[in-house]
């Protein structure tokens, strides 16, 4: 199984587009080719399974390995294990999603398709990377088409957003950057197999380019404070690019904070946690309650992204294994959820041309199938169990709870009290848009989903019922 | 074991159901929708009844097994080395007795809705919630494991969220629903932090080891060093689990919710506000009955919220007019009565009684409560579905166009009043009893609240079907909905010759109910029903002379003591405004206040450098030669 | 007859180089700019005369130098003043500091 193909599908797909004449053309290759992915993907899978139960000693799978600047050390390296296979499939699902959601685009759709499939590119070579460089590498291949994403084709303020995300995150990345560099001039390469079998490096050194590391990669998972340039980006963004940003790129920070900071440099981690926790909290409650404040749909869902996204900080902050095993759920629940909760507000978007939640209502008769998804979403956020998003939360609580400090246990306390303050507000959204009269007459002949929407809302929630019904098949995944 | 795929049967068959007509039942099965639920539920109440029959004679003779089933041999979702959600079934007495309970009401239900609900618009998505709900109630008693109960408790309180905001496009049962969902939610936040802290405690999340390992005498947690407020860790998780139950069970002072939930159908009144959610709290308690019996304060704290929320809902009744909301008020006094009674056990004095005779009077309420309630109700939506109004004033004389459910309402009055010999006559007592020997104190409030009841019960009685002259013919009732009348009218009579102290409780004593104990809340219905009866029998000014009397009283009772008024201050001007406000304030102008100044401040200074490029070339070679000669002095003079 | 010290050529060249230097940064008129460039090479040409005649009498590389310094002049300066006539068809001026497109 050769994981470069998962590069060079994406790659290959821009290749035909730029061959393509019509917009139908367009999108129909598009839609190809990253279903040809996700089934790529759930290929991976499969055989990842199989030979795991093979060599159940080895972590890393599929390994292949190239020198790229033999001078830095710098190795084309690249391989899986159970938790980059998840974040795998979850980037295929999520991007089948948004190439359907994007079916009506009307202007240079060419161009949209190419810059969103590149972004799953870089999303793919992040996960499977096994070089430090590398990984910096596909990091940033997925930065810039965000800035034209949503300058382009965004709406509201969108050129303020768009440039506010890619400082903010070419910030985040500088400070990776630095963290890199350092593990360089310590270790004297970049490649993270070998430096996950040898010891640790002194602390001194660990407790100096930690935060680097850390901070850097929480920029990209909404750390607070360095969080804001997720409502306004996500809200500018159009439906794919916000489903690609709060569904994948949100995660790309959170496997960059487990995989590379905390486990290349554990004991700092372990000295920095009080400060992971108090942040991680405070993004959960406080994301929370300014969530409660929002009149607009797609603002809603960006704070509460990033009140979600401080869970996959809190157990990566608590650093017991059931816990990190809870960040891993979380990232993969909330990058389903988050992606289907921008589909719907997407499809009420384009019908009724506004998001703000006092205009709108009672769309529950109008477009019940929309409806369901939305309150689907919803549901997830809130943490029903059956859902993805109940067993993501849960383990984070109890992973938390295990370390009996009474700082820890306020902070798990708190992060808990926040499920209260989501059913506030998901509820809020969905009575207001959903239920209650019809606001506008005018919406009276709006329609429901179209096939692509409903595929997406199919496919997602497919995702979340399966995680949030039989969890047990995706804990053995990540616990290898 | 044959019986594990029956209990299974019980359990799918109202989820098939959900799926079923959820999915297709919109386009495809439409009108037959009703018939396709309540048919799985009548197998499933068949199963049911099946398997409590089967447990309960196996009995005879030997001690109480707790047989538990644990399905999927593997864990549902691990937390490390030994905690972990297992799927699993407990049969025990009482899990065996909610299923009969649930499984027959939610029946009665099903077959009323046929002709209650029937032409209404989203006819199969009614059927479909109420197929969702019956499945997480029956979850819910059956689960072995408490964080499969929590799992549970969410999804009936989902399934209550759809079906009391089914008329979804009423502003009123849209906010009704929120209210209903964010309290228990609340309440939820305490019973989740609750499990962490037991399950922490005792290394396990398993019902059975949970009780064992922490009720072991060595080493016993309740010993621990006080931790917060002079409680130790382990009765702080108790206190969060009951926090937990008295919010699904609408107690003081998380009760709010329950009154505004009659916006529902009245059918999902009946099964969920009235006879079967409503009462998870209390079998949370129950089913972790050993644990809340080792220590005192936790009991008092049981006791004494059961006890103010029993008397505070009967004197709010006493002023309600809308038929509805008595009954709400009504359930949430008799829950008050289940949850105290459940409190007594530690303050026994040493004596002949088996102060477990508490639980017993608890759950033998349960059982009988359920059937007359939720008669009421279905007796209500027959009055209500005649007048087309919830009003009692709408109401009066009803008597000759109703017959049937005359009979039964007045059936259920009587049982709920305690008079003998109607089923309610024999759980009141027996957690009369209790309180008789707990608390003399809470034996006064028991009493006087059941004095109430009868009052309250039978104003409403008389208000509807005597006051005005009755006339009329009797209206044309369909079958499907005399049946489940009648059915449970059979139930509130005769249940109370069930003994119920047997099937519970091994070498359940005998006792007798013909003894001095008995007589004063006889008595004190009597008197209730005796003034109701004075008052309300015929229209007169009695009612407003009665209530200009207490005029204060009145007025603050029929303002349900304006604890609504209150939450809403707390929620809207507290935390929406001190809390929520300023959060989103901060976020905008002063977090983002900071990137954006960082922003300008990086502008402002590549302003002011910018004048170096000044596109002047004799500027350019200045800068040259500064900076070679710079270099050459740097490189002759400075370095070597 | 008595031989002229060689600094005093060298300061004699010096001088020119600065004096051209002086008239390369404060002039205005590109024409006297390009004028002040020739002094500068041509002062960098007495330097390499001197210096071959007075250090180095059997070689030749430092006239040969001047010669290339020479040819290169005349030709930088035809095409100094191409560019200038050019810039004079558009901004309608010899002035340096009106050639101030390229700036920030």
């Amino acid at each position: 199984m050769n994981l470069s193909l998962l590069i060079i599908l994406p790659l290959l797909t821009i290749l035909l587009l730029a061959f393509c004449r019509s917009q139908s053309q367009v999108r129909w290759v598009s839609f190809i080719g990253v279903t040809v992915q996700l089934v790529l993907s759930l290929v991976l899978l499969a055989l990842y399974w199989r030979e795991h139960a093979v060599h159940g000693a080895t972590r890393f799978l599929f390994e292949s390995r190239q020198s790229w600047f033999s001078a830095l050390n710098i190795e084309y390296h690249v391989g899986v294990d159970g938790i980059s296979v998840a974040m795998i499939l979850l980037t295929a699902m999520v991007m089948v999603g948004a190439v359907l959601v994007s079916w009506n685009i009307g202007a240079q759709v060419k161009e949209f398709f190419v810059l969103l499939l590149l972004l799953s590119a870089g999303a793919y070579g992040f996960f499977i990377s096994l070089d430090l460089f590398t990984l910096f590498f596909f990091l940033e291949v997925s930065v810039i088409p965000k800035f034209l994403l949503i300058g382009i084709w965004g709406s509201g303020p969108k050129e303020y957003a768009a440039m506010k995300l890619a400082l903010m995150l070419m910030a985040g990345s500088a400070l990776t950057f630095v963290g890199v560099l350092g593990v360089y001039y310590q270790a004297h390469s970049f490649d993270l197999l070998r430096m996950f079998s040898e010891g640790a490096m002194p602390l001194s050194v660990q407790r100096f380019f930690f935060p680097f590391l850390f901070v850097g990669f929480g920029i990209f998972s909404a750390l607070f404070p360095f969080h804001t340039w997720v409502p306004d980006g996500h809200s500018s963004a159009p439906t794919a690019a916000s489903m690609f940003l709060a569904g994948i790129s949100m995660k790309l920070g959170g496997y960059g904070c487990l995989r590379v900071a905390i486990a290349l440099m554990p004991d700092a981690a372990r000295e920095y946690s009080p400060v992971i926790v108090t942040l991680a909290t405070i993004g959960i409650v406080y994301g929370a309650f300014a969530t409660m404040m929002q009149k607009d749909l797609k603002y809603i869902n960006a704070y509460s992204s990033v009140s979600h996204c401080g869970f996959i900080l809190l157990g990566a902050g608590m650093l017991t294994p059931t816990a990190l095993t809870g960040a891993y759920l979380q990232m993969i629940s909330h990058g389903l959820m988050t992606a289907l909760f921008f589909a719907a507000i997407g499809s009420i978007y384009e019908r009724t041309h506004t998001r703000l939640v006092e205009r709108l209502g009672g769309l529950q008769k109008i477009m019940p199938f929309i409806a369901t998804i939305f309150v689907i979403a919803g549901l997830c956020s809130l943490g029903l169990p059956g859902l993805s998003g109940f067993v993501a939360e849960m383990t984070v609580f109890m992973g938390s709870w295990q370390r009996s400090a009474s700082g820890y246990r306020l902070a798990t306390v708190l992060s808990c009290a926040s499920i209260v303050i989501t059913a506030v507000y998901i509820l809020r959204a969905t009575g207001q848009t959903l239920m209650g009269p019809v606001k506008d007459p005018q919406y009276n002949s709006l329609t429901d989903a179209k096939w692509n929407e409903r595929l997406t809302g199919i496919l997602l929630v497919a995702g979340i019922l399966v995680i949030g019904t039989a969890p047990f098949w995706l804990t053995e995944l990540i616990n290898k | 074991m044959p019986n594990t795929a029956y209990i299974l049967l019980i359990l799918l068959l109202p989820l098939f159901g959900f799926v079923l007509l959820g999915l297709f039942g919109r386009r495809y099965i439409r009108g037959f929708s009703g018939v396709i639920g309540a048919a799985l539920l009548f197998v499933s109440t068949l199963c049911a009844l099946y398997v409590a029959y089967n447990y309960f004679s196996g009995n005879a003779g030997m001690p109480a097994l707790r047989r538990t089933y644990t399905l999927f041999g593997a864990t549902w979702l691990s937390f490390g080395r030994d905690l972990s959600i297992d799927m699993g079934i407990l049969i025990d007495p009482i899990s065996a007795m909610m299923i009969v309970v649930v499984t027959v009401i939610s029946l009665m239900v099903h077959v009323f809705s046929l002709g209650y609900m029937k032409g209404e618009e989203r006819y199969s998505t009614y059927y479909a919630f109420l197929g969702l709900f019956t499945f997480s109630m029956l979850g819910l008693v059956l689960s072995s494991n408490i964080f499969e109960t929590y799992i549970f408790w969410e999804l009936v309180g989902v399934s209550s969220f759809l079906l009391i905001g089914f008329y979804y496009d009423r502003p009123t049962a849209v906010a009704a629903a929120k209210k209903a969902f964010i309290v228990t939610r609340f309440a939820d936040l305490g019973f989740l932090i609750g499990i962490l802290i037991l399950s922490f405690q005792a290394q396990t999340l398993d019902f059975g080891w949970l009780i064992n390992n922490l009720s072991s005498f060595e080493h016993s947690p309740f010993n621990e060093p006080p931790v917060f407020l002079g409680l130790p860790l382990v009765d702080w998780g108790l206190i969060l689990v009951f926090i937990g139950g008295a919010g699904k069970s609408a107690l003081f002072p998380l009760h709010i919710w329950l009154p505004d939930a009659m916006e529902g159908p009245t059918p999902v009144s009946a099964l969920i506000h009235a006879a079967t959610m409503v009462v998870a709290g209390v079998y949370l308690v129950a089913r972790l009955y050993p644990l809340y019996t080792l220590t005192r304060d936790v009991q008092q704290v049981v006791l004494y919220v059961g006890a103010i929320s029993a008397l505070l809902a009967a004197i709010i009744a006493c002023t309600q007019t809308d038929i509805k909301r008595v009954l709400a008020y009504s359930t949430m006094s008799q829950i008050g009565y289940m949850m105290f009674a459940l409190g007594t056990y530690r303050l026994f004095p040493p004596s002949l009684v088996d102060p477990k005779i508490g639980f017993i009077g608890s759950m033998f309420h349960l059982f009988t409560h359920a059937f007359f309630k939720a008669l009421l109700f279905l007796c209500a939506g027959v009055i209500i579905h005649l007048v087309h109004s919830n009003e009692m004033k709408d109401m009066g004389g009803l008597r000759k166009r109703l017959p049937l459910a005359h009979i039964c309402f007045l059936i259920a009055c009587l049982a709920i009043s305690g008079i003998p010999p109607f089923s309610g006559f024999f759980s009141k007592e027996d957690i009369l009893s209790a309180a008789w020997r707990a608390d003399k104190f809470i034996y006064a409030i028991a009493l006087f609240t059941s004095g109430l009841t009868a009052f309250y019960m039978f104003r409403l009685y008389f208000s509807v079907f005597w006051n005005k002259p009755a006339t009329g013919h009797p209206h044309a009732q369909p079958l499907v909905e005399s049946i489940p009348l009648v059915i449970l009218a059979i139930g509130a009579a005769f249940a109370g010759l069930i003994p119920f102290s047997h099937l519970l409780i091994v070498g359940g004593h005998v006792h007798s109910t013909i003894g001095r104990n008995a007589v004063p809340p006889v008595l004190i219905a009597l008197l209730g029903i005796g003034i109701a009866a004075w008052l309300y029998y015929k229209q007169s000014d009695r009612p407003q002379k009665a209530a200009a009397a207490f005029r204060g009283l009145y007025t603050a009772a029929y303002h349900k003591f304006y604890i609504d008024e209150l939450y809403l201050f707390v929620t809207k001007k507290i935390i929406f405004n001190c809390i929520g406000r300023p959060a989103a304030w901060i976020d905008r102008n002063i977090v983002d206040g900071l990137m954006n100044g960082l922003a300008v401040a990086t502008a402002r200074i590549s302003a002011t450098i910018k004048g170096i490029q000044s596109g002047k070339v004799q500027d350019y070679a200045w800068f040259f030669f500064v900076g070679i000669a710079g270099l050459a002095i740097l490189f002759i003079y400075i370095v070597r | 007859m008595p031989v002229i010290p060689l600094h005093y050529i060298l300061f004699l060249s010096t001088a020119l180089f600065f004096i051209g230097m002086y008239g390369l940064f404060t002039r205005r008129n590109m024409i006297t700019m390009l004028m002040s460039v020739e002094l500068i090479l041509n002062s960098v040409n007495i330097n390499f005369v001197a210096f071959n005649k007075y250090l180095y009498p059997e070689n030749l590389e430092g006239l040969f130098f001047s010669l290339f310094i020479i040819a290169i002049a005349a030709a930088e300066a035809a095409v100094a003043i191409a560019i200038i006539i050019n810039l004079y068809r558009n901004i309608r001026s010899v002035d340096v500091e009106a050639a101030d497109d390229m700036k920030f």
